[in-house]
């Protein structure tokens, strides 16, 4: 050790050991920091967009009713390129670098176990904000882990039951391949086939792909009655576009398991009249449901168009990680996650919520939705409830069957 | 599984058709530039992706489709030209490492640029309307546009065959791609040919992107998955090799297609198991002259 770097050292040394009960006294006032991965690039890119919108309102609401435990709170969005690995690291950089307390956000049920995977290592409370059947089970889920969006197992018995018995029997499905496509196949094809349906054929393809044009024949030859299609995001407007390009919208009914808005705009009528698909929300809502008013009036207020539905996951699920903060008076996770489970119910913009104590697993409502002809009320005017599924344990597998019992 | 009927699989072949002459526009220009200057240009599927872009805006300013058909590729190969003359000219003479790590660099700028000009969020356009419908072909119901798009792509590759046989600049860029030195010793001025193929192989892969457009959408990563699979058939055919391009361009799309109709699971697969058989079989490609990598 030179005479230099001897002195920096002490120097620093010695300014740290002056500062240091200032920092501790910092720390109970520094700013409570929720990480957020979230594809902001690729094909997911705008219903991520609507996720960043539904967090960033959550955290100005809590601000301006003076933040949690009088601490600010921040949220840092960070892009996971909807890549496993990349989420992974992002998770890691926001809870070890960034020193965020708890960990929101994913949008893909693959980024969002390797998230999960990170927020169990570091043992970091992780709600997660997207559709997954794995991350409420064994072995993936765990006391810290909760998750807060519906799950293709609720979402596909309650689509695939409507619609065979609404629309037909007799289905074709193509599926993006990967963890929500391939949970969401296997749910509908179970379902079917105890409603004495039949599945034609089952075809996956690489999520993330604008080519459906060579997958398009055999269907059209095959005559189902309904397509079903798990094309999420950006997939799903290049493949209506191919498949009503090729004149199918004529000889099959179109459904899926569910609406994306981002899309349904993005899309119109042109491309989204008649097609049949779940929502976890829907602006319109504000019409009938005092809490969905109150959401989208503020989330018009500060972003001048009305919300989407996975943003609505987003800021619900910063709510709760704020309202598990007041009940436990502490920023500890586990302190956290045991206050929600203590106090499972919650209604933060659609009505009754609650977490299943097993696997900390939300239930709520869901509503079924078919693309209207011609928009109604204004470019937003998209789509149109057809049913409503009313929140249901029975609708998931049981705890039992997660292996959580 | 396999007893398909053969109205079903015409219909498949067909739609390979289409795959593939997107995959031949691209591969063309590739193998154009590679043949000539031994550049490795990576660089090239953001050139599809500016032209899809350059389309859509052009769409939007014009509302005339045709016009942007012809206006877009232009505006790419100009920009091409324009990379030529000013970033990889003074590459040459360096092996291919520097050009080709250039151009890499060249394409995640340009996405990067494409997200900050254009959004992070994909764009629509729709085919003009003489074109938006399905035509039935008495064994399927296929799309105009697509047809369309097979059409004009022949109709390209055609006076690209003309243009490179019958013209005085055609014999030049043949001859350069076979001896530079011995061209230059003639006293002709290989830059500005140099400059020329720049232009034309980027406009080509312009036209590919505006034509992909109204198919698949616009978005800043579109050629990120395109180039990689358009150097496959690059290699497949032979690099350097045009007629190599085309042949390997029609087979690969007519590969992932077929694919995708018996075992959709290894669609993606089977284009790198097709280029793996060539190389083990002819390890210079089906049409590819040996050592000009060397």
């Amino acid at each position: 050790m030179n005479r230099r770097s001897f002195l920096t050292t002490t120097t620093a040394g010695a300014a740290a050991v002056i500062a240091f009960p200032a920092v501790l006294k910092a720390q109970s006032k520094d700013p409570i920091r929720i990480g957020f991965p979230s594809p902001l690039t690729g094909p997911f890119a705008a219903l991520a967009d609507d996720q960043k919108r539904g967090a960033e309102l959550a955290v100005d609401e809590l601000n301006a009713k003076g933040g949690i435990l009088g601490r600010k709170v921040e949220v840092l969005i960070r892009d996971d390129q909807l890549k496993p690995a990349v989420g992974a690291q992002r998770t890691q950089e926001l809870i070890e670098k960034d020193r965020c307390q708890f960990i929101v956000g994913g949008l893909a049920a693959h980024v969002q176990m390797a998230i999960n995977e990170q927020t169990k290592k570091s043992k970091v409370l992780f709600i997660s904000v997207s559709q997954s059947d794995e991350i409420s089970a064994k072995p993936d889920t765990s006391p810290l882990t909760f998750h807060e969006a519906l799950n293709p197992t609720i979402t596909s018995r309650a689509v695939g039951t409507w619609v065979a018995q609404n629309l037909g029997k007799k289905w074709w499905i193509i599926y993006a391949d990967y963890a929500w496509g391939k949970q969401n196949n296997a749910v509908l094809q179970d379902t079917l086939k105890k409603l004495g349906g039949t599945v034609l054929g089952a075809t996956p393809y690489p999520l993330g792909n604008p080519e459906f044009s060579a997958h398009l024949p055999k269907i059209q030859a095959a005559k189902p009655e309904v397509l079903m299609h798990m094309t999420p995001g950006a997939d799903d407007i290049a493949f209506l576009k191919q498949a009503i390009s090729f004149g199918m919208k004529k000889d099959m009914k179109f459904a899926k398991p569910l609406h994306w808005i981002p899309q349904a705009k993005e899309g119109g009528p042109e491309l989204y009249s008649d097609v049949y698909g779940a929502i976890n929300f829907y602006w319109e809502l504000q019409d009938s449901n005092p809490s969905a008013k109150r959401y989208v009036e503020a989330y018009r207020k500060k972003f001048n168009t009305p919300p989407g539905d996975y943003g609505a996951y987003a800021y619900s699920a910063i709510l709760e990680v704020a309202r598990g903060v007041e009940l436990a008076k502490s920023t500890e996770s586990m302190a956290v996650a045991d206050a929600l489970r203590a106090n499972p119910v919650y209604d933060h913009y659609k009505g009754k919520q609650w977490w299943r104590k097993c696997d900390n697993k939300s239930f709520q409502d869901l509503w079924m939705m078919k693309g209207r002809d011609k928009l109604k009320g204004g470019e937003w005017g998209l789509l149109e409830v057809v049913a409503k599924v009313p929140a249901n344990e029975e609708l998931d597998r049981t705890c039992a069957e997660k292996g959580l019992a | 599984m396999f007893d398909v009927s053969l109205a079903a699989l015409a219909a498949q072949v067909f739609t390979g058709l289409v795959l593939g002459m997107i995959f031949v526009l691209l591969a063309i220009g590739l193998s154009l530039i590679f043949g000539l200057m031994t550049v490795v240009n990576f660089a090239h599927g953001s050139f599809y992706m500016l032209g899809a872009y350059f389309g859509f805006f052009l769409l939007g300013r014009t509302g005339n489709f045709w016009v942007s058909l012809v206006v877009a590729p232009l505006m790419v190969g100009t920009f091409g030209l324009l990379i030529e003359r000013f970033l990889v000219r003074r590459l040459y003479g360096r092996g291919p490492d520097d050009p080709l790590l250039l151009t890499f660099g060249l394409s995640l700028v340009m996405v990067e640029g494409a997200r900050m000009i254009w959004g992070k969020i994909g764009l629509t356009f729709d085919p003009p309307r003489a074109l938006a419908s399905a035509v039935d072909l008495g064994f399927t119901r296929f799309p105009a546009y697509r047809l369309f798009v097979i059409a004009i792509t022949a109709a390209v590759l055609v006076a690209l065959w003309a243009f490179l046989t019958r013209t005085d600049v055609g014999l030049v860029i043949r001859a350069g791609s076979r001896d530079p030195l011995m061209v230059r010793a003639l006293g002709i001025d290989l830059g500005r040919i140099w400059l020329i193929v720049f232009g034309i192989g980027s406009a080509l892969a312009g036209l590919a992107g505006i034509l992909a457009g109204p198919m698949r959408g616009v978005y800043a990563e579109m050629g990120v998955t395109m180039v990689i699979e358009s150097f496959v058939v690059v290699v497949v055919g032979g690099m350097g090799s045009l007629l190599g391009a085309v042949v390997a361009g029609l087979l690969i799309g007519e590969v992932v297609s077929l694919t995708t109709f018996f075992a959709p699971k290894l669609s993606e697969i089977m284009v790198f198991v097709v280029m793996a058989l060539v190389l083990l079989i002819r390890p210079s490609g089906l049409f590819g002259e040996p050592g000009l990598l060397e």
